[in-house]
């Protein structure tokens, strides 16, 4: 276990460096770059050779790669062009953001996803099964943004179910700890901005819940009905166990296999989601941090620790996958 | 009384959107206590069917089953399935064909022994699984202490036969279903296995129902056989007689292609012409009578009845093999 893990993790050290090379030339070599974006067409061209060189923009490319390399290992991203701060508290001031509205999707998602994929296969061809392949199909096909917005219409406007947008209502001043606003209020036992935050999220989680939650009911359906037809299960029924125990026992564990994979597929997925999602609720999160760092001033130093985070989390995720793997698979364990 | 009483048989697979295939056919045959009955046919016969449909294991969705099964004069078929629950395992263990995929690869064998005991005998975990160790010290599994805690795929192909017999005998049943346990098995091993089984079922006094297309596991093994057609017992006699004088021309074909050593190298093996799907509807005729030597006109036309013949056997023929003709 020990050695699947150091293995692993030495994969992601070889990944990032592979990846921390394309992103700085990817970004690079897109037309027009911060000078541009900063200081706009019609700036002169002392200006602009002043803000390239403040930038560091006038060094040979390789100089630039050498130099973000250096400061990348030692943990310092650089300053954001657009705002000065430095990348990693624009960043942390961001991650917990997107991290709550993720967990909360992925909790949505993997709490009602697996139940009903199972009561689809339970009462597979009857009505229920059907309804759910239904669902699941517009779940599936359904863009985010405008799910997101038809949420926003109907539950938000006129009769204010939920809040339209944003985290926490304002004058709900809460302490900020972990900067996940649900968690802070329940530290500091602001029990009510604890749940005017959680009041907030469900609505852009469940939007953002939406296909995970009906990729989860489909591979799940699939996957009890495939494990139905194995033969140990045939082996359970001639043993006479009770439907209850053949369900819990054999059933349940062998078809999460698969859904397990799933779920660590559309974890990584969620990224992308999120950045939708945020736009329409006004959440700040990193889906923001991204698009706004792209249009609004080539933001490079930003840009490239945002990608970095992204392939870190998509990578442990990965990798807890195989580990959990291995927790309900004996057969994972041994290689 | 008999033990296990199966009466007319008929199993048909009717799935929407296709035609109805009568898989077992108003099968009849009896089983005493503690008797070995073997069920021979070739693949498509309707043997394991016939196995499945006595245990009630056969889906619900698509299959309908007719006749009656009666298990110590209780017909299995009008239970409830979950009255049907308390009786297997417990009345009737079964073993089946390939014991990779009929353990439960996530789970350690020591449960999946363990769990027949607590649901039938109200063993709690711990004592069902000191009886777990026992039963497969009995089944020939060595070091089954350290075996508990291991899963399927740790296991050898043998050893893992065994653990599903241990499994199936776990409760002492009454009645053993075998579908073809030794088919996934190489040769030394499954002469190990049907040793191990006839010890076991002649210890215990179970009765044995030996479904196999091998007719050496039948000669090793069974008291009385039913040879299957098409769904259709054709052949029933005690082994010794069906040996010496097979009736039906497709027992005596059966056992003409059993490779022996004593002919010529050179010389061809005998096979049975066509294929099982060769067939008439029984209700035509036989149902063999297309792949048959010994055909005659009197073979087409109507349902040719199941006759009794000597010593409580049974045959289904117009035309039998007659004893000088046989080798």
């Amino acid at each position: 276990m020990v050695r699947v893990i150091s293995r692993r993790l030495i994969q992601l050290v070889v990944t990032l460096i592979a990846l921390m090379t394309l992103v700085f030339f990817w970004l690079r070599s897109l037309p027009g770059g911060p000078v541009d974006a900063l200081l706009g067409e019609r700036a002169t061209p002392q200006t602009r050779e002043l803000l390239t060189r403040a930038l560091g923009y006038d060094q040979p490319i390789w100089v630039q790669y050498g130099r973000f390399l250096k400061n990348v290992v030692t943990g310092n991203f650089g300053n954001s062009i657009r705002t000065g701060e430095p990348v990693t508290d624009v960043i942390s001031r961001a991650f917990p953001a997107t991290v709550e509205l993720a967990l909360g999707a992925i909790i949505i998602a993997i709490g009602l996803g697996i139940p009903l994929g199972y009561l689809a296969a339970r009462h597979r061809g009857r009505l229920l099964d059907n309804a759910t392949i239904i669902v699941t199909l517009i779940g599936i096909s359904i863009p985010i943004f405008f799910l997101g917005y038809l949420l926003k219409d109907w539950l938000t406007q006129g009769v204010h179910y939920f809040p339209p947008s944003g985290r926490i209502s304002t004058g709900l001043g809460n302490t900020d700890v972990t900067g996940f606003f649900v968690l802070d209020g329940l530290l500091t036992r602001e029990f009510d901005a604890s749940a005017d935050a959680l009041w907030h999220l469900v609505l852009p989680a469940f939007t953002l819940a939406t296909i995970p939650l009906a990729i989860i009911i489909r591979i799940t359906r699939a996957s009890v009905l495939d494990v139905l037809d194995e033969d140990y299960i045939r082996t359970a029924d001639a043993k006479g166990l009770r439907s209850p125990t053949i369900r819990k026992r054999h059933v349940l564990r062998n078809a999460l296999l698969p859904v397990v994979t799933t779920i660590g597929l559309q974890t990584g997925a969620l990224l992308a989601g999120a950045v939708l999602t945020e736009k329409v609720y006004n959440w700040g999160g990193l889906g923001t941090l991204i698009t706004d760092s792209i249009s609004g001033g080539r933001d490079y130093p930003v840009l490239q620790a945002l990608i970095l985070l992204a392939a870190v989390v998509f990578i442990v995720v990965n990798l807890l996958v195989d580990l959990s793997y291995a927790v309900i698979d004996p057969r994972v364990r041994v290689q | 009384m008999p033990l296990l009483d199966v009466r007319d048989l008929s199993v048909v697979f009717d799935r929407k959107g296709t035609r109805p295939v009568k898989a077992v056919d108003g099968v009849s045959f009896t089983v005493e206590p503690g008797q070995t009955v073997g069920l021979v046919g070739e693949s498509g016969c309707g043997k394991s069917v016939t196995s499945l449909a006595i245990m009630g294991l056969l889906p619900r969705r698509g299959n309908r089953v007719t006749g009656e099964v009666r298990f110590s004069d209780v017909d299995l078929l009008k239970l409830r399935p979950r009255e049907l629950r308390d009786w297997r395992g417990r009345d009737i263990g079964m073993i089946f064909q390939d014991p990779l995929s009929s353990l439960n690869p996530v789970i350690p064998l020591g449960v999946q022994v363990a769990e027949v005991l607590e649901r039938h005998q109200g063993r709690t975990r711990q004592a069902a699984l000191r009886e777990a160790k026992e039963l497969l010290d009995a089944v020939g599994i060595p070091d089954p202490q350290r075996r508990l805690k291991e899963f399927p795929h740790q296991l050898s192909g043998g050893m893992r036969q065994r653990a599903l017999i241990a499994i199936a005998l776990a409760c002492k049943p009454r009645l053993l279903i075998a579908d073809e346990p030794t088919t996934a098995l190489d040769v030394t091993i499954q002469a190990q296995i049907l040793t191990l089984l006839k010890e076991l079922v002649d210890n215990s006094g179970t009765a044995l129902v030996m479904i196999t297309h091998d007719l050496g596991v039948v000669a090793g093994l069974c008291d009385t056989v039913n040879v299957l057609y098409a769904g259709k017992v054709v052949e029933r006699a005690y082994r010794h007689d069906l040996f010496e004088d097979p009736r039906h021309p497709y027992t005596h074909g059966l056992l003409q292609s059993v490779p022996r050593l004593d002919v010529d190298r050179g010389a061809r093996l005998h096979q049975i012409r066509g294929s099982v799907s060769d067939n008439i509807p029984w209700s035509e005729g036989c149902a063999f009578a297309p792949r048959c030597d010994r055909v005659i006109d009197d073979c087409i036309g109507e349902t040719v009845p199941l006759e009794p013949t000597r010593r409580a056997g049974a045959l289904r023929c117009t035309n039998p093999v007659e004893r000088e003709v046989a080798v």
